[in-house]
């Protein structure tokens, strides 16, 4: 028997998993969904941020467009801390491509570049 | 900016925006005043994941969910002053007059209605009676936050973090993506404040432990923090002489509570409730002052923003009907008895609509397999099961209270 907090929503189900990978205590299918990827490869997502050289924005937010292995949390987060955006974009373009081979990429989640530099 | 507009809504965070653009699209000519420069309020720094579940069926960051409702203020008729701040609001003959404060100088607008959506602040350092030095290195959340994810700035190396509320928890797993150390998580009270989705994805994901029944009872250090004093707690949250023990550090972060911000409902006589430390409000979130409406973190704090901007919209769109023909009102109280300890709203209109009411609640304990039930003079309104309930969350109920004419009672039983 394992137990485990569905982290899918702010509901928060508090899960029990039995030895047949049985799963109880959700109140939506995505619960067993999640219980049974956590206990094979657990995936976040990741939200951080990375600089420009746009004055009066030193950071802007971005995030995995899609989950990651739980594991490479750290790993991509120092990845595109070395990313400086040098060019105007949009909020839902692509910053980083395929971050460090997981076949996700990193988007921008602002617009505040969209007139960067234009001042 | 002109000199009159039907609605003036104050702070164009998740609650202001969604206000503006709902009180816009029913015919009201509507200005947004906001302090900061740009919209967004907190979201914009909130760059974690997880908004918009509710209302969009998508996992957003904090930015990303403002801009759409920055996107949807844009495309409806409504003005902005940003970078304007209130500093006093008066009446005349039934308007509010406000007095903005902005880079070119003073302005005067006026009124006809008010949505106040000032949101909440964070407790501080002073309010939670911690002794000793007071070097630099102690935070609020919201703080380290705002240097980390706006500033770029990285502002501690080995941290504690007093109160598990869920700013605390999201910055403790930020510290730590960042590269700093977070030696844990302590927490007065015997249980955690935020919600059990964050003490997994925030806490356990990371090793970061969470002391329950702990707290922070004095700091040391000449210019920088250096070191904090923990002590275990009673059941009365009394310091228990004995048990202390000295955590070197280099910052203290603090996510101690959040209080709704009222400093101007309160300048113009808004009725405050003593459960949310908000405005008292009915179902259309009007205050108990005529004309002013209230939404978001300055009613009650809320726990998702998706709710925030639903009560915003239905600001939006009462403060709308209000400017087009003022109608009766006639109030009766909602009363949280056994098992709730706070309810918005706090009054029901019964010359209102009724059919479709949403009620937030919060218990006043942890507790399993209840039934929360709604009365009015002697009838059962609703009864629905709960089989678990969490004072840290709010609960959420749709309620048809057609034909209510007496108090609601609100009870968790």
């Amino acid at each position: 028997m394992k137990n485990l907090t569905c982290i899918i929503c702010p509901n928060g189900c508090r899960l029990e998993i039995d030895e047949n990978d049985h799963v109880s205590g959700n109140l939506c299918p995505r619960g067993t969904d999640f219980a049974l990827q956590e206990l094979k490869n657990p995936q976040r997502s990741v939200s951080t941020t990375c600089r420009t050289v746009f004055p009066g924005i030193p950071v802007v937010p971005v995030r995995t467009e899609r989950e990651v292995p739980k594991r490479m949390m750290k790993e991509i987060v120092r990845e595109v801390s070395r990313i400086v955006i040098d060019q105007k974009m949009d909020i839902g373009d692509t910053v980083a491509e395929n971050i460090l081979d997981t076949g996700v990429n990193v988007i921008l989640c602002t617009d505040r570049l969209k007139e960067a530099g234009n001042e | 900016m002109k000199d009159i507009y039907d609605v003036i809504v104050i702070g164009a965070g998740p609650a202001g925006l969604s206000a503006a653009v709902c009180a816009a699209e029913n015919g009201a000519d509507v200005l947004v005043v906001e302090r900061e420069k740009e919209p967004g309020g907190i979201l914009k720094q909130c760059i974690h994941d997880g908004f918009g579940l509710s209302r969009y069926g998508e996992r957003l960051s904090g930015p990303e969910y403002a801009y759409r409702d920055i996107i949807r203020l844009q495309a409806v008729n409504a003005d902005t002053a940003y970078g304007a701040f209130v500093l006093d609001i008066g009446e005349e003959n039934g308007a509010f007059r406000l007095i903005l404060s902005m880079r070119d100088g003073l302005h005067h607008v006026t009124g006809r209605a008010l949505i106040l959506a000032t949101g909440c602040r964070e407790r501080t350092a002073k309010q939670v009676f911690i002794h000793g030095d007071r070097p630099s290195g102690i935070y609020t959340a919201g703080t380290v936050q705002n240097f980390i994810n706006l500033k770029g700035w990285m502002p501690a190396k080995r941290a504690v973090i007093l109160g598990s509320g869920d700013i605390g928890l999201i910055m403790a797993r930020r510290l730590i993506l960042e590269g700093a150390e977070v030696l844990g998580v302590y927490e007065a009270k015997n249980r955690p404040g935020g919600l059990a989705r964050n003490i997994a994805q925030c806490l356990n994901d990371f090793d970061i432990p969470l002391y329950l029944s702990r707290t922070v009872t004095r700091t040391f250090g000449k210019d920088r923090l250096e070191a904090v004093e923990i002590m275990d707690v009673d059941e009365n949250m009394n310091p228990i002489s004995g048990t202390e023990e000295i955590v070197p550090c280099d910052t203290l972060v603090l996510s101690v509570g959040l209080i709704p911000e009222n400093e101007l409902a309160e300048s113009i006589g808004v009725p405050i409730g003593d459960q949310t430390h908000g405005p008292l409000i009915d179902q259309n979130m009007h205050t108990l002052k005529d004309g002013i409406f209230a939404a978001g973190n300055c009613v009650s704090v809320n726990d998702l923003a998706d709710y925030v901007s639903e009560n915003g919209t239905i600001a939006g769109k009462a403060a709308a009907e209000y400017i087009r023909g003022k109608k009766d009102r006639s109030l009766i109280p909602v009363r949280s008895e056994e098992g709730i300890a706070a309810c918005v709203p706090s009054h029901l209109d019964i010359c209102s609509d009724l059919n479709n009411v949403t009620l937030y609640l919060r218990s006043d304990d942890d507790c399993k397999d209840k039934a929360l039930v709604l009365e009015s003079g002697g009838n059962i309104l609703l009864t629905k099961k709960m089989r678990t309930v969490h004072s840290a969350e709010i609960i959420r109920i749709e309620a048809d209270l057609s034909g209510t004419d007496r108090e609601l009672k609100v009870r968790l039983i």
